[in-house]
């Protein structure tokens, strides 16, 4: 097998794989139980302090 | 400072200034020799300003605005950056419309520095890389020091980054007039420039990754990821696209170190990741922190913005292929890029009704708050470009579609509406915090302002669909004879109608930045314009009472 063929192989095969279940791990990750909270902080972290211009 | 270290400073700059005047001399051609002489201009101005620190009362001293205290956000290079984005808007906006009655009127080509071939460079890199460049360089450092809570890192570094992207924005734009180019598409700079470019844009990763690493915020805001990842990817795009050899260490001319199809691939992975990196994930990024700030509710789902961060990431890198199909390509090439178009379609709809439901709840808002009423006019536009895209990206749409001017009505729908709205509503949000005003000068400006620009995207969109189509047809019309029934200047004759629509277009949406300018200009000379309010208390007396009449006045149902 070719250089190219070798690494086509692994592309279509095993790091297809990969990508796609980090891709997936990745998406379910602020699903995970007790991450509700965290985002609803995070979402209104940006509303904490005057921001217009001193801290 | 130290009178030796301002001493050596200058003897550094001055140093350098001959090194340059050096170079011009010597340069293998007289594009060169003109870089090099303005940035020998730069060094001899770098060389008066550090002399000058030996001078305590000259303004020089206080030229680059140093923070001084760590209590206060370091706004400078924000402010800064906000200037620059409404100049070089003004100027990219102008070279547009210049470009565009030159396609009407070929007789405004002006050999050799302003023909249609030097300025449509000079358009497209001053709106995509010197506005919109400098209104995400201006809002991720405004945005960074809020969401982490501590000012921004490396305060020398950020001003280079400002001022170094400034010098970036100078050589590439004379440089298209001179006539310099690699003749690669949003990439046209020389090896030289590049290369500068890279320096500075490793110094801008530098500031926004130190910020974020002395946060006082545990959690890093979704907004900062869209920077972060805007960055990081146009870093390798720009890196990789431009691999070239030049010809002469002392001249403009190199040869990129891709050929054939694999240099058009890597054009194309650049060209559209250029789009998805630079122009959507980081407009997102703006999206995320001022559409919450101004609706005043947090976004709609912030799951869903951590969705829509990993799919546009792991989508969008694929896509480039879509630029080349029917060309020498292999064919699964071109239906992955295809395919991946496609699904691209959803992350980015689930990121416009994010931004959208953001309002929801807050929809009377959209009457009575013209900010606002821009956001959600960008987030439309975010919408429907993002739509078309991927139907443009089908192959049997882009046999006719491609190389035609719906191409150039759909990156406009995309350019004026979304980036440019969204960047004008952020400029809005953010000029009165910056310089410490009530508000702006006029509200109903910004009004005005919405409607010329909107109107302005209508007429563009509208014309370039309707010549763009039509051009595609005439392309493909075959006659029962076996022969072509138009020839190519046919074609051209029959655009004419619709290329003096959209330059009318381009005058609209120029008003409006224009009437923005202004706005902006009054503002910072602290004036408030005297003006009816967006929305008055409706108040009718006659209806604010009880009832008092005894029979039951409504009626029962059948």
């Amino acid at each position: 097998m070719s250089f190219y063929e070798t690494l086509r192989h692994f592309a279509d095969s095993y790091a297809l794989i990969v990508m796609f279940a980090l891709f997936t791990l990745l998406c379910l990750y602020p699903f995970r139980p007790g991450a509700g909270e965290r985002n609803h902080h995070a979402a209104t972290s940006i509303f904490k302090g005057n921001d217009d211009g001193d801290q | 400072m130290q009178a030796e270290t301002a001493l050596g400073r200058a003897g550094l700059w001055f140093l350098l200034f001959f090194v340059f005047l050096a170079v011009a001399v010597a340069a293998a051609d007289s594009g060169f020799a003109a870089h090099a002489t303005i940035v020998a201009i730069v060094c001899f101005g770098l060389m008066c300003m550090s002399a000058a620190r030996f001078d305590p009362t000259t303004s020089l001293n206080s030229f680059f605005k140093m923070p001084d205290a760590p209590s206060v956000y370091d706004d400078d290079p924000v402010r800064w950056g906000v200037l620059a984005t409404m100049f070089w808007g003004l100027a990219g906006l102008s070279a547009g419309l210049f470009i565009a009655l030159q396609l009407a009127w070929p007789q405004l080509n002006i050999e050799p520095y302003l023909n249609f071939g030097r300025v449509r460079p000079l358009h497209t890199s001053a709106v995509i890389f010197a506005f919109g460049g400098n209104a995400l360089l201006a809002t991720s450092f405004y945005v960074v020091q809020r969401t982490c809570r501590t000012q921004l890192a490396f305060p020398g570094l950020a001003r280079f980054v400002f001022w170094g992207y400034q010098l970036f924005i100078v050589l590439a734009a004379t440089g298209y007039l001179l006539g310099i180019t690699q003749s690669k598409e949003y990439a046209e700079p020389e090896w030289y420039v590049d290369l500068w470019l890279t320096i500075v844009w490793v110094a801008y990763l530098i500031v926004f990754v130190g910020t974020l690493a002395k946060r006082k915020e545990p959690h890093i805001y979704v907004a900062n990821w869209f920077y972060l990842a805007f960055i990081v990817t146009v870093a390798m795009l720009h890196v990789v696209n431009n691999l070239a050899l030049p010809v002469s260490m002392v001249g403009s001319q190199s040869y990129g170190v891709f050929a054939g199809v694999q240099d058009a691939l890597v054009q194309w992975w650049y060209g559209h990741n250029a789009v998805g990196f630079f122009l959507t994930a980081g407009f997102l990024a703006m999206m995320y922190y001022f559409v919450p700030k101004q609706a005043e509710r947090p976004v709609y789902s912030y799951r869903l913005s951590i969705i829509h961060f990993w799919s546009l990431i792991f989508l969008y890198i694929w896509a480039g292929p879509h630029h080349l199909h029917y060309t020498a390509l292999p064919d699964w090439a071109q239906t992955l890029g295809m395919v991946f178009s496609v699904m691209l379609w959803m992350p980015s709809w689930g990121g416009m009704i994010n931004g959208l439901m953001t309002l929801n709840g807050a929809w009377d808002k959209i009457r009575t708050d013209p900010i606002i009423r821009m956001m959600v006019m960008a987030l439309a536009f975010y919408g429907m470009s993002t739509f078309e895209g991927p139907m443009l990206s089908i192959k049997a749409v882009n046999g006719l579609s491609h190389y035609t001017d719906w191409t150039i009505g759909h990156v406009h729908s995309g350019a004026l509406g979304w980036n440019g709205m969204i960047t004008f509503a952020c400029v809005y949000f953010l000029v009165p915090r910056l310089w410490k005003r009530e508000r702006m000068y006029s509200l109903r400006m910004i009004n005005w302002h919405f409607w010329l620009a909107t109107l302005g995207i209508v007429f563009y969109a509208a014309s370039m669909w309707v010549s763009g189509i039509q051009q595609g047809l005439m392309w493909r019309e075959y006659g029962s004879d076996g022969y072509l029934v138009w020839s190519f200047a046919d074609t051209v004759a029959a655009m004419f109608p619709m290329y003096v629509l959209r330059a009318f277009g381009g005058v609209l949406y120029l008003s409006g930045t224009l009437v923005m300018t202004y706005n902006i200009w009054m503002t910072l000379a602290g004036k408030l314009r005297e003006e009816k309010a967006m929305i008055e208390t409706p108040y009718d007396p006659e209806k604010d009472r009880p009832i008092t009449d005894p029979a039951p006045s409504a009626v029962p149902a059948e």
